[in-house]
């Protein structure tokens, strides 16, 4: 056999980019180690949102035992088999290690991805409570406005024709229509504790989206559509949502606020409301 | 040894007459040689445009306030913060990702390496690239029409892009010339898909079994197989945007719409329906970017392995399993958009079990590095960083794909880390090894491996650098196609990490001259390259460099067994090219 | 290294037959299998007259896709909540067409076992009459939009009819091409085996767009 030049490719380069791998593995594992990711997640509010963390938390062991292996892998490889001298060891492959990895991923994946159906389900195949509390979202360029149906629980008419956010009625209620006369609309979303509020989602102009982090829930406001989204907020503090579906030049500036109260203040807030109207 | 190449099997014909004239010769030119570099050409154009813009970006980004020279009104507005990132997306997808690896290096090698004289249909090669070519002046033009360039980002969501110049600056003209643009895109891939297609049907050298295609062929053919039936759809819908947009349909836009206090005359449309044609293409397209560069990873990674593919059948059944299910997948970018949750989830379990056979592929590429024998030339290690960026970029997807855990992290910066590393920089690699490669092939020379191999180590480091931080901006709930994290509160503690990414961005982007410098110098000043200065097996390296106008100097090659014979015991040589007739390799006594 | 498994691994290699042969043997090289014989890969053109059929074969795949996604969108939107959607009454003159059509493809038929009988003449005939009937089609088309814009249907007036006028129009387009290449054929085509590919080619594609219409047809009546 033929040997060919001996060390045809000089060391200094295989084992910098194994190097490079090893640092990336590090310099991740250590990131992760730390808690960093954690800390800049924020704390769920709902129990659907601590179980999303979970299966979060779930997938990230997963995916991250595959990428730390297979990163070291690479990294071994490519200083092991660099060329010294070596002659390659010839081998087309193998059926049986085939045949095992595409079991153990499918088993992996499909596992992995029917486990995280549930949280799925407990949001968007279920109804909300008869007793949740209704409000709508609408979102236009680039505000949001929350109705309220007021104290006789129901929503008056909209008529796209009345919208006129300069005198104040930027969802365009209709005048006629006795069910709308008590209606309220703010620009921040109060919500009791740990009581299921239903959202209906709407979109006056182009699609925008509702996404508060704390509820690990993101929904488009499509035009055309009134998407429901029901919830139970299970702490009290004050939350940010943002518009997170691109909706034109002010698009960045367009947030608002959860305030998720006690019931007292809640009952509170409708008052004032109420007396405001 | 390669001199007995040309004996036996082999057909001798009459010599192809070269064109004479410039024009003929280099501009209209119907050699798939000449128009695959044209693309080659374009893309590096078009890359050269988007990396500056997102550039600019990064910029604004860090420094919202500072004053640019040669931004109107000094200071980025938020409007022209969103051209870019709308134009930046659209023209790296489909003007760079989608125009090099298959229009590029697709055209020059594709015919080449089955052993064919050109494409099948060489004139309507030529008129797919200067349709391209057009497409391409009509998005450039969007930059200086009233109103400047689109806003609605590279997925053009309507209503945004459907109801004109009312919805926002950008939206008249230039939204208009963006649908224009990406309909003559698709026509010209159609065009180019068909000719892909029939030419590796058809125009395969004797002995060329679809089981001994260079794998690389088999990305391009699955490639243009997927182009053939997603850009129709996405050419369909974009006859409807624009006659939503022009004639006053309402195909995609619902009834009682207020635009800026005016009530829109449409009436019953469904916006979701835009956004299900897109994505009918737009998964698809994803793998349009990402096919070739798998196939040339696995070409080179076994030529400077100097070991055959590991599992090549399952390498090419990947390949097909990934086209086919690619098409069962789009849902997953519209989990939150209003879809049916249980479609949601359909969609989801298909997405996890699209993730096995690109696990496939990966586990074969480190099959093929194990035991090998391996030389670090430059292309050689962008293979490796490809193998390494996709690892990296694709299981991002699998959090992705589910959709309760996606409720989170859509639309935010893990998104764009996810498909930066996977579709962005790992499709760039597969570029830079396919340029490091076949350089020799197509200029005659060799290029520059110290200065290849410093380019490598800044882009390596620096696309880490960029796109690693930014999922934990995503985690944080940073939303992307913000122009100005400031308004949310809970952005603004992450802006050490935007000025990190954004400084790493600087340093790789500035890298990149390493990569051109090499490139024209090389052109010109390069040691010349023999027919096969890597000592690989397929056929491309059966001719001159640069092959002459037939591609093979009148004579045909015929195929004699696969393309991955590297290292085959007894043979005295660690290579047996494709195109030697058994009795001429040389045997160990 | 046990050199006798080895050289087997080499013999094994199938040794390659001339233009056109193929590997029917196994191909140890690769463990892989040939595709069988592979007829004149290349003979005295540079192209194989089948890719030119292949490539219709395959344009037609694409074509196809394009009008399904007109279709989806068709009844997606129909059935959309608020859809706004008001039957199309189709003039009636579509069903003259429609028949126009199918005739042309029946004409057409003929017209290829008259090239087929090497019967010249009556391959002209035929052919001739398919592009009238293509050409009659089209203006029948036509007609029927002048009907529609006379009760003030137009484009933008109802989904319906923006559906009608995209259908048709994508369709005529289409049919418009396939006139040319009709015509291409009766009057430029003149080389021998070009002409036969050409023939076979243009007759797959008029077929289509002749099937399709009818499938177009069918979804706007029954559909509506
Ligand atoms: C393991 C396989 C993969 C899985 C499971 C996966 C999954 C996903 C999912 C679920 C999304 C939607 C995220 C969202 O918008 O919320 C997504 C986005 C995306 N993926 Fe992947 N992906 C995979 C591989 C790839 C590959 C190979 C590419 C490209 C070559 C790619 C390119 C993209 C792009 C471009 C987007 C974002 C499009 C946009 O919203 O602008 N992905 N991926
Ligand atoms: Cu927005
Ligand atoms: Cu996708």
């Amino acid at each position: 056999m033929r040997i060919r030049k001996r060390n045809s490719g000089s060391v200094a380069t295989p084992a910098l980019l194994s190097l490079i791998l090893v640092v990336l593995v590090a310099i991740t594992v250590y990131v992760f180690a730390s808690n960093l990711p954690w800390a800049v997640r924020p704390a769920p509010i709902t129990s659907v949102g601590a179980e999303i963390d979970h299966q979060y938390d779930l997938t990230l062991a997963v995916t991250g035992t595959v990428f730390i292996l297979s990163q070291l892998g690479l990294a071994f490889a490519v200083f092991k088999f660099r060329d010294h001298g070596q002659r390659a060891h010839f081998t087309r492959g193998s059926n049986t290690l085939e045949a095992i990895w595409t079991t153990a991923t499918i088993v992996l994946f499909l596992g992995l991805g029917l486990m995280g159906h549930k949280a799925w389900a407990e949001v968007r195949f279920t109804a909300p409570a008869p007793d949740a509390i209704q409000v709508e979202v609408t979102g236009n360029q680039f505000v949001f406005n929350f109705r309220y149906p007021g104290p006789d629980g129901k929503f008056g008419r909209l008529d796209p024709k009345q919208i006129s956010a300069s005198t104040g009625n930027p969802l365009g209620i209709d005048a006629n229509d006795p069910a709308g006369k008590d209606d309220i609309v703010v620009p921040t979303l109060t919500v009791p504790v740990n009581h299921e509020v239903n959202l209906l989602i709407r979109s006056q102009d182009v699609i925008h989206n509702f996404y508060v982090r704390e509820l690990r829930i993101q929904q488009d406001a499509m035009p055309g559509m009134v998407i429901p989204l029901h919830f139970t907020a299970n702490t009290i503090g004050q939350y940010e949502v943002v518009c997170t579906q691109l909706c034109g030049l002010g698009h960045s500036r367009m947030h608002s606020y959860l305030n998720v109260v006690s019931d007292a203040d809640y009952d509170a807030f409708l008052k004032q409301q109420a007396a405001g109207q | 040894m390669s001199s007995h190449a040309h004996t036996g099997g082999s057909t001798v014909h009459a010599p192809i007459a070269e064109p004479s004239g410039f024009i003929r010769k280099y501009i209209f030119s119907v050699d798939h040689k000449v128009i695959g570099i044209q693309y080659f050409l374009l893309a590096l154009t078009a890359v050269v445009i988007g990396i500056v813009l997102s550039l600019l970006m990064r910029f604004h980004l860090v420094w919202p306030n500072a004053t640019l020279p040669f931004v109107s009104g000094g200071q980025m507005s938020q409007e022209q913060y969103l051209a870019l990132v709308t134009m930046h997306g659209t023209i790296m997808v489909f003007f760079v990702l989608t125009t090099a690896p298959q229009g590029g290096f697709g055209n020059y090698f594709l015919p080449i390496q089955i052993g064919a004289p050109d494409m099948a249909f060489p004139r309507l090669n030529m008129l797919s690239f200067w349709v391209t070519f057009l497409a391409f002046v009509c998005i450039i033009a969007a930059f200086v029409v009233p109103g400047g360039a689109p806003i609605s980002g590279w997925t053009g969501y309507t209503p945004l892009s459907g109801l004109g110049e009312i919805t926002g600056p950008g939206e008249g003209w230039g939204q208009t010339l963006w649908i224009l643009s990406i309909s003559l895109f698709c026509l010209a891939s159609l065009l180019g898909a068909l000719n892909f297609i029939a030419t590796t049907i058809d125009l395969r050298a004797p002995g060329m079994s679809l089981m001994r295609l260079p794998l690389t062929v088999w990305g391009w053919f699955v490639t243009a197989i997927l182009g053939l039936l997603a850009f129709g759809v996405l050419l369909a819908g974009g006859i409807l945007l624009l006659l939503d947009r022009s004639a006053g349909t309402s195909f995609f836009i619902p009834a009682g719409l207020v635009v800026n206090d005016q009530l829109q005359a449409h009436s019953g449309g469904s916006p979701l329906l835009w956004q299900h044609l897109f994505w009918f293409f737009g998964h698809p397209e994803v793998y349009i970017a990402i096919l070739p560069g798998m196939g040339v990873a696995s070409h080179v990674l076994s030529t400077f392995a100097r070991k055959p593919v590991y599992g090549y059948r399952a390498m090419a059944y990947a390949i097909c399993a990934i086209g086919f299910l690619g098409f069962m997948v789009w849902g997953h970018h519209m989990f939150v958009s209003g879809m049916s949750p249980y479609s949601g989830f359909a969609f989801s379990v298909l997405t996890m079990s699209i993730g096995v056979p690109s696990a496939i592929k990966t586990f074969n590429w480190l099959g093929t590095l194990w035991g090998g024998k391996i030389q670090f030339k430059t292309p050689m290690l962008f293979a490796l960083g490809f193998v390494s960026l996709f690892v990296s970029g694709g299981l991002s997807g699998l959090f992705l794909a589910q959709p309760a855990v996606d409720n989170m992290l859509h639309a935010t910066y893990y998104v764009v880390a996810h498909f930066h590393l996977v579709m962005g920089v790992a499709a760039i690699f597969g570029i830079f090894a396919a340029t490091y490669f076949w350089f020799p092939k197509m200029f005659g020379r060799m290029m520059n491996e110290p200065l290849g191999k410093i380019h490598f180590w800044f882009t390596f480091v620096g696309a880490y650098c960029i796109f690693m931080p930014m999922h934990f901006i995503g985690i944080a709930g940073g939303i992307r196609r913000y122009a100005d994290a400031s308004a949310v509160g809970f952005l603004a503690h992450l802006q050490p990490v935007h000025e990190f990414m954004t400084i790493a961005a600087f340093i790789t982007g500035a890298a990149q001259l390493f990569f051109l410098c090499n490139f024209f110098y090389s052109l010109k000043f390069g040691p010349k390259a023999s027919k096969n200065p890597w000592n690989a097996t397929t056929l491309e390296w059966d001719t001159d460099s640069p092959p002459p106008i037939d591609n093979f100097g009148g004579h045909y090659p015929s195929v004699y067994r696969g393309p991955y014979e590297f290292s085959v015991p007894g043979a005295v040589d660690d290579f047996i090219p494709q195109w030697q007739e058994p009795a001429q390799v040389a045997r160990v006594k | 290294m046990p050199s006798t498994i080895v050289t087997e691994e080499i013999e094994l290699i199938h040794s390659g037959k001339g233009p056109g042969g193929g590997d029917s043997s196994g191909d140890g090289g690769n463990g892989g299998d040939g595709d069988g014989g592979r007829g004149d890969s290349s003979g005295a053109t540079r192209v194989p007259q089948r890719a030119y059929v292949t490539g219709m074969f395959i344009a037609l795949a694409g074509i196809l896709m394009f009008f399904m996604a007109f279709v989806s969108a068709y009844i997606v939107r129909k059935d959309m909540p608020n859809s706004a959607w008001i039957p199309l009454q189709g003039p009636r003159i579509l069903w003259l067409n429609t028949l126009v059509l199918i005739a042309s493809s029946l004409t057409l038929g003929r017209a290829h076992n008259r090239f087929k009988a090497q019967d010249e003449e009556g391959f002209r005939h035929w052919w001739a009459t398919t592009t009238f009937l293509g050409i009659l089609f089209v203006a029948g088309q036509i007609i029927a939009w002048r009907q529609l814009a006379a009760q003030g249907i137009f484009l933008a007036s109802n989904p319906s009819s923006s559906f009608f006028y995209v259908f048709t129009g994508a369709h005529g387009l289409h049919l418009l091409g396939g006139i040319l290449a009709l015509l291409y054929v009766q009057f430029r085509a003149t080389r021998k085996v070009a002409r036969g590919t050409a023939i076979e080619v243009v007759s797959m594609y008029w077929h289509f767009m002749d099937g399709l219409w009818v499938f177009l047809f069918l979804l706007l009546y029954l559909g509506r």
